[in-house]
């Protein structure tokens, strides 16, 4: 069997109601077998009292003469009270003087009188009652009855009682049968209703109220709790449902910019090819013609100069330097392509020690030249080595070239901070430019100067922007004219 | 002049002639056999149609990349591919200086690149100092005996 503990509601309700009722019927049958037993123990000894002092009364003419056999008359009286068993009157030096029966065998009859007075000894009441006249006592009566009457009222209680216990415990099962459901139910209602909303998820579900007690109360809380759950899953579910389309159509959304962007990026992997092919051919097919243009002008000049004027042979020079200016113009423009097309590798760039390079490349080239050159030390950028480099080659070379016509030209590389943000620095205080041309500077084929004046192509500095902007950084520059430029550019 | 000839494979006809005479000025005009494509240049190494190749391998072939039918590079490739022309120098002169260019030759086994100047001073010279090279202070490697 199972502990008390978990029995179901219903057997604890039954039998706790049993135990109760069980016990106080057990109680009160006790207290009335026991009320009845002492009551009629009681009356019978005091009936048997009675009858000893009438007895003793009779007895005293036959005691104070000693009359045997009319002492054993008067006891045989008692023959008519069946539940008499012996009698015996002692006289005054406490020897018998008669019995009853008459035969009494000796362990009926005391060998000598006792203290006088009534008490149940070994399932009889006997009792001892002095004998006396005028103050005189005679004698002692004895007289022993049986308990038959006792045991009898005893035994017919006692199955009243358990007749009456009976009766009574089953109609208080009865009742507990009947009336524990009004407990039981509703607590019972509650946890089926708890069982389905868990295990069905269903928040719909209601226990159903069955009074206005506490319990009603506890019903009532569980189903406004169960109204709260149920609004808060069906949000909750309203939400998922939404969050899962709204996934969805980001996803959708997602797939399609995806699909757009690798459309993109082929189109810009066909232009990027076609591109390559352009730069080849030009690399290749338009300067074989130049070739031959400056060849034969040349061949022309060695072979015929005798029958050329001074006219002819100056305009056939400046077709040489034309096709040649042409050919740096193309190689320009080749550069410029690279840096555009050109992967990029980056790492940490010593910016100083490049500088350097390029200063002793430009002296190397040039000597003859005095420019004061102040490159500050320790200066480091992340970036491609290739494309810095030749960005870095640009400004310098530009700085370089700028400053030919100053008498103490100088140039400096530097970094220093603009708004927050650090900036390296390339300034000459060479020809300078005008401030309204500034957005000019970084144009392809944009020259700020005439060939005459300083030579060049106009795609230096268009490459370096590319070169920084490909580095995600600024380039800007200021001037005036005759009082240098300053070249700033971030990384 | 040391035997050993210069097979120049070309196809514009004012380079063919431009070359021709910076190495003209220089007397190598004689050294000089001039393949105008891709085809023509293989011909002559192996003979048209499994026909035989010349007797002599030139000393040296200046060959540019951009050519009809078969390109430069498809000839070096051959070149380098046959037992017989395996080690013949070859010299890339061309108009492109594409980095691509310049590792693809070399990889295929280029001897040396050279990109042809613009300026014809600067190209007479080149071309000058390649005959000279080639023709007179290179040690070609041996022949191999023709099977």
């Amino acid at each position: 069997m199972s502990p008390l503990r978990d029995w179901p509601i219903k057997r604890k309700l039954t039998a706790i109601l049993l135990l109760i009722s069980g016990l106080v019927l057990v109680l009160t049958s006790a207290a009335f077998v026991t009320y009845q037993v002492v009551t009629f123990r009681g009356t019978i000894q005091s009936h048997l009292a009675t009858r000893s002092r009438i007895l003793a009364a009779n007895s005293t003419a036959a005691l104070a003469f000693a009359n045997e056999a009319d002492a054993t008359e008067i006891l045989a009286a008692l023959k008519y009270d069946p539940h008499m068993v012996a009698a015996a009157l002692y006289n005054q030096d406490g020897r018998v003087l008669a019995t009853y029966p008459v035969a009494a065998t000796a362990d009926l009859i005391p060998a000598a009188p006792q203290p006088d007075g009534y008490r149940f000894e070994g399932g009889r009441l006997v009792g001892f009652t002095p004998v006396a006249q005028g103050g005189k006592r005679l004698g002692t009566l004895y007289i022993a009855s049986d308990t038959k009457d006792v045991s009898d009222a005893l035994r017919l209680s006692g199955i009243i009682a358990i007749v009456v216990l009976a009766i009574a415990m089953l109609a208080a099962y009865a009742l507990a049968a009947a009336l524990q459901g009004r407990i039981s139910a509703p607590i019972l209602a509650l946890a089926e209703t708890a069982t389905a909303v868990s295990t069905r998820q269903d928040y719909s579900v209601r226990a159903p109220k069955l009074g206005e007690d506490e319990l009603g109360t506890l019903t009532d809380a569980f189903n406004q709790m169960l109204v709260r759950i149920e609004d808060q899953d069906r949000e909750l579910r309203r939400y998922a449902t939404e969050l899962e389309q709204r996934v969805a159509e980001r996803t959708q959304e997602l797939q399609e910019r995806h699909e757009a962007v690798r459309r993109n990026a082929a189109e810009l992997l066909a232009a990027n090819q076609e591109l390559d092919a352009f730069a080849y051919s030009v690399s290749h097919d338009l300067r074989a013609p130049l070739r031959s243009i400056d060849g034969f002008s040349h061949v022309l000049l060695e072979d015929y100069a005798a029958q050329l004027d001074q006219a002819g042979r100056d305009s056939l020079q400046r077709v040489r330097a034309a096709s040649q200016r042409m050919a740096t113009l193309i190689d320009d423009l080749l550069k410029l392509a690279r840096v555009t097309r050109a992967e990029m590798r980056t790492e940490v760039v010593d910016l100083s020690g490049m500088a350097r390079d390029i200063v002793a490349e430009l002296q190397r080239a040039t000597p003859e030249r005095h420019v004061e050159f102040a490159i500050a030390p320790g200066l480091e950028a992340r970036g491609d080595p290739r494309l810095l480099r030749v960005a870095l080659d640009n400004l310098l070379r530009n700085g370089w070239k700028y400053t030919a016509k100053q008498p103490r030209p100088q140039i400096e590389f530097a970094s220093t901070n603009v708004n927050g943000e650090r900036a390296f620095v390339v300034r000459d205080n060479g020809a300078g430019f005008d401030m309204k041309y500034a957005d000019k500077l970084f144009g392809v084929f944009q020259r700020l100067h005439s060939a005459a004046e300083f030579e060049g192509t106009g795609v230096g500095l268009a490459t370096v922007r590319r070169i920084i902007t490909r580095h995600g950084g600024r380039i800007w520059a200021e001037g005036a004219v005759d009082r240098g430029a300053t070249f700033y550019f971030t990384l | 002049m040391n035997a050993g000839k210069i097979l120049l494979v070309e196809d514009n006809p004012d380079d063919i002639a431009l070359t021709m005479r910076a190495l003209k000025s220089h007397n190598m005009t004689n050294d000089v056999v001039v393949a105008q494509d891709g085809v023509q240049a293989l011909d002559y190494l192996f003979g048209a149609e499994g026909g035989a190749g010349p007797d002599e391998l030139p000393a040296v072939v200046l060959l540019d990349l951009k050519l009809p039918k078969v390109n430069g590079l498809e000839v070096l490739q051959r070149i380098r591919a046959d037992e017989r022309t395996r080690l013949l120098p070859v010299v890339i002169l061309t108009s492109s200086d594409e980095e691509r260019d310049l590792i693809d030759g070399y990889r295929l086994g280029a001897n040396s690149y050279v990109r042809k100047p613009v300026d014809f001073v600067e190209f007479t010279q080149a071309a000058k100092q390649l005959g000279l090279y080639w023709l007179l202070m290179n040690r070609a490697p041996p022949v191999p005996r023709r099977l």
